[in-house]
Order: structure tokens, then C-alpha cells, then sequence
């Protein structure tokens, strides 16, 4: 037992408050352990997603055919780049991150205020894209029609260079009269709600791509020899038709028109978990931005707020880099 | 002692461009190769994951190295607490992604296999 007796001297140093173990203080020690908990959380939903696409392997959606605007090029087909800017103007915002660190540990406080005013512009920037990329997400470009199985059928049309590229629906489809009207309350004292009127039926869809000879369908199967989706032949395409069941354009959390539906939730809750970690992280920034300004870290005569703040900045970059990995190249 | 624990006094901006250049080197390398996806890389697999995949994860991770080390300073720490982030993150990411993966492909080849199929 005389092992476990210590002498006061020792409890002294070590149960007396001020010891730093890992040479952490307590508020960075407290972030790191925010941070790896985090990173779990997110390696576990992207992990999810790795499951669901390795479970639909053979039909995924490839990237690069989604993701393909880019501002002020419309009609321009621009896979990557615009998640590269993003990942770009995150990067940088952890750069000036890291100089208002650096700055810190140089009690320069206008140095300071100025990179953390430009990290939250870097910060703001990113939001503003990433809110221009569910836009062209959700309201989609082309259209496609869902199967009776819930898989997606592309419409693509031959150009010039013998590539097939897709065509919107809008420009093929036929009008057919439909006795349907979309009512509303105000139209009368008996009104029970129904689907709102689809901009299309499958059966305009069917009609204009009997009408339209060069149309054909692009399926959600991805053929394993050249890697890429399988188009049907004019006869299949006009079979497959058959079996839709719903016009879909864009993306929601139940259809998308990208192809399996999983993919667009996923999108949807990754790429909105980190933007909201962004904007939490913005709203932090401005938090110890002004007590920048207002001298709080002067007095103190420690910039380790910043430091902080930084740590976590810097997390949301790094998740990011994981995201524009496996959501846009692999 | 307090020197010691401040020891970042001298400038680290040096480093920081360094680091910024690096980063940036990476990321354009990826962007290349999504949009070439050069043919060699692209159709040849190494445990059922094509060499293009493999070349961007390897590359994510380097990324990830500097900006956990670089940015987040993670070099400048003690190397107790430097093990003690890293180590846990290492294993369990590596363990989760293992078994999720092998279950997703498991289920893939009862999809794909078995007298139960997806025809419509």
C-alpha cells in the first residue's frame, strides 16, 4: 500500500489547478475533443454513404454528369470546376485563418481583425456557393421519368461528335389535353387536396418520344466495360417508356432525377451538414472577431480565442476536402 | 519553460504559404485527372477499386495531413496529444469504413447474384 501513498508535495503540483496535461490548456484540449468527435460523426456519414453506393454499385449516378454548371456558362458543361473554386476559397479562408493565428501570437490586433475579417468573407463567399449549387441541385435541368422500380430514365440525343448528351424533356414532350385544372379552395366549397398537376404526364413524355426519332433513353445501368451508363437502342427505348410512372425534374428527398434516390439525400444531408457547420463557424468568427476589436485579447495579452475558433475553421476545411473527394471525383 | 510553450513566437508564415501552395498543387492535380480520367488509371482496379479512386483518396489524405498538421498546428504539439487525436481517428475511421464497405459489396452481390432481381 505504501506505493499508492503520495507525498503533498506531489499532489500539490498535480491536483492544484494550472497543470496542462498534453500541453494543451483546458479550451483547446475541450476542442480537439469537439473536433474528433465530429470528424466521427462525419466519417460516419460518409461511410453511410460509401455503404449505399456500394450496395447500388452497378446503377450509381456518375458525379460528373450532375454536377455540371458553372456561373454566367450556361448551357456550358463544366463538371468539377465550381466545387473546385469552392474548395478554393475554403482553402484560402483557412490560410487567413492561420495568419490571424500567427498574428495573435504577435499581439498584433489589427493584423488579427483584419485576416478574421477576411476568413468570415472567405466563409460567406462558400456559403453563397454552396447555396447557388442546391439551386441548380434542386431545380434541376433536363428531366427524367421515374419506373414503376423507382429507377431513373435519362433522355439523350446524338450531337455532332457522336457523344450522346442529354435533352430536356421540355423540348420533346408533347401536350396532350387533360380535363385536369389545378383547384384551389377558392374554387368552391367542396375541395379535398390532390397532387398538385405534374408539368408533364408520362404519357405526353411517351407521345413526343415517339414523335422525336432520334431521342432514346439512358438507363441508371452503368455498363462495367466502358464505365459508363447504358443508352438504349431506339426499340428498347420505346419499351422502357412503358414501365415510367412519373415525370421528376430536379431533386427532393423523395425523387431526383439524377438517378437512385439515396444519392440525393445524401447529398442533400452531407453537403448540408457542413454548411451549416460553415455557418456556425462563420457566426463563431464574428463572435471573436469583435471581441477582437473591442480589445478583450489585448487585455488578456493572449490571442488563444483565435486560436480556437481557428482550430475549428480549419476542421471545416478539412471535412470539406473529404466531401469534394467522394461526392464530386471518386 | 514558458519560452518552450510559446515556441511559435518566430513567424510561421513561411510555412503557412508553403502549406497554402501545397494545398492548392493537390487540389488542381485532382481536378486534372477527374476531367481527363485517363484511361490506364481509370479501367484497372486494385481491390475492386479503380486506380483513379485510389490516386484521389491518397491524395485527400496528404491534403489532410497538412492541414492537420500545418494549419491546425498539430506539428507543434506534444506528441502525446498529437497520437491521442490522431491515433483513434486513424483506427476507427479505417475499421467503420472496412466493415460498411465489405456489408454494401456483400449485399450488392445478393442483389446481383441470387435468383432475386431488379427487372422493371
Amino acid at each position: 500500500m505504501a506505493a499508492t501513498v503520495t507525498s503533498t508535495a506531489t499532489t500539490g503540483k498535480t491536483w492544484d489547478g494550472g497543470n496542462e496535461p498534453m500541453g494543451a490548456s483546458y479550451g483547446k484540449m475541450m476542442m480537439w475533443f469537439f473536433i474528433v468527435s465530429d470528424a466521427l460523426t462525419f466519417s460516419g456519414f460518409l461511410a453511410a454513404y460509401g455503404f449505399s453506393r456500394f450496395k447500388f454499385i452497378g446503377t450509381w449516378p456518375i458525379a460528373d454528369e450532375v454536377f455540371t454548371h458553372f456561373p454566367f456558362m450556361h448551357g456550358v458543361e463544366a463538371p468539377m470546376y465550381y466545387v473546385a473554386l469552392m474548395t478554393f476559397i475554403l482553402i484560402f479562408s483557412s490560410v487567413t485563418m492561420v495568419l490571424a493565428v500567427d498574428a495573435g501570437h504577435h499581439l498584433k490586433k489589427t493584423k488579427v481583425a483584419v485576416y478574421m475579417v477576411l476568413t468570415i468573407i472567405g466563409g460567406f463567399i462558400f456559403l453563397g456557393s454552396q447555396a447557388w449549387e442546391w439551386k441548380n441541385f434542386i431545380g434541376g435541368e433536363f428531366g427524367a421519368v421515374e419506373t414503376k422500380g423507382g429507377s431513373i430514365l435519362q433522355f439523350v440525343e446524338k450531337n455532332a461528335e457522336g457523344e450522346f448528351k442529354r435533352v430536356a424533356v421540355a423540348d420533346f414532350a408533347a401536350h396532350l389535353p387533360t380535363s385536369r385544372v389545378d383547384k384551389t379552395r377558392a374554387n368552391g366549397i367542396w375541395f379535398e387536396d390532390a397532387p398538385a398537376l405534374p408539368e408533364f404526364t408520362v404519357e405526353e413524355v411517351a407521345e413526343g418520344l415517339k414523335a422525336h426519332p432520334n431521342v432514346v433513353i439512358r438507363t441508371e445501368t452503368i455498363d462495367p466495360k466502358t464505365k459508363k451508363k447504358v443508352v438504349l437502342t431506339r426499340d428498347a427505348s420505346l419499351e422502357a417508356i412503358k414501365g415510367g410512372t412519373l415525370y421528376v425534374k430536379g431533386a427532393n428527398l423523395e425523387h431526383n432525377e439524377y438517378g437512385h434516390k439515396l444519392f440525393a439525400d445524401f447529398f442533400f444531408f452531407i453537403t448540408g451538414f457542413h454548411g451549416f457547420h460553415v455557418f456556425s463557424g462563420v457566426m463563431i468568427n464574428i463572435i471573436i472577431f469583435l471581441n477582437v476589436i473591442y480589445g478583450t485579447y489585448e487585455k488578456r495579452k493572449s490571442y488563444e480565442m483565435v486560436e480556437k475558433v481557428g482550430l475549428y475553421w480549419h476542421f471545416v476545411d478539412l471535412v470539406w476536402v473529404f466531401v469534394f473527394t467522394f461526392f464530386y471525383l471518386v | 519553460m514558458a519560452h518552450d510553450t510559446h515556441g511559435q513566437h518566430e513567424s510561421n508564415l513561411k510555412r503557412i504559404w508553403t502549406v497554402f501552395g501545397i494545398l492548392s498543387a493537390i487540389t488542381i492535380v485532382e481536378v486534372i485527372f477527374g476531367i481527363a480520367k485517363p484511361e490506364v488509371l481509370f479501367m484497372n482496379s486494385l481491390f475492386r477499386l479503380n486506380l483513379l479512386n485510389w490516386l484521389f483518396i491518397i491524395l485527400t489524405v496528404v491534403k489532410a495531413y497538412y492541414i492537420m498538421w500545418a494549419f491546425m498546428h498539430l506539428e507543434g504539439e506534444k506528441s502525446s496529444l498529437r497520437w491521442s487525436i490522431v491515433a483513434p481517428l486513424v483506427f476507427l475511421i479505417i475499421y467503420l469504413v472496412f466493415i460498411l464497405l465489405i456489408e454494401g459489396n456483400y449485399i450488392f452481390d445478393v442483389f446481383h447474384e441470387s435468383q432475386y432481381k431488379w427487372i422493371f
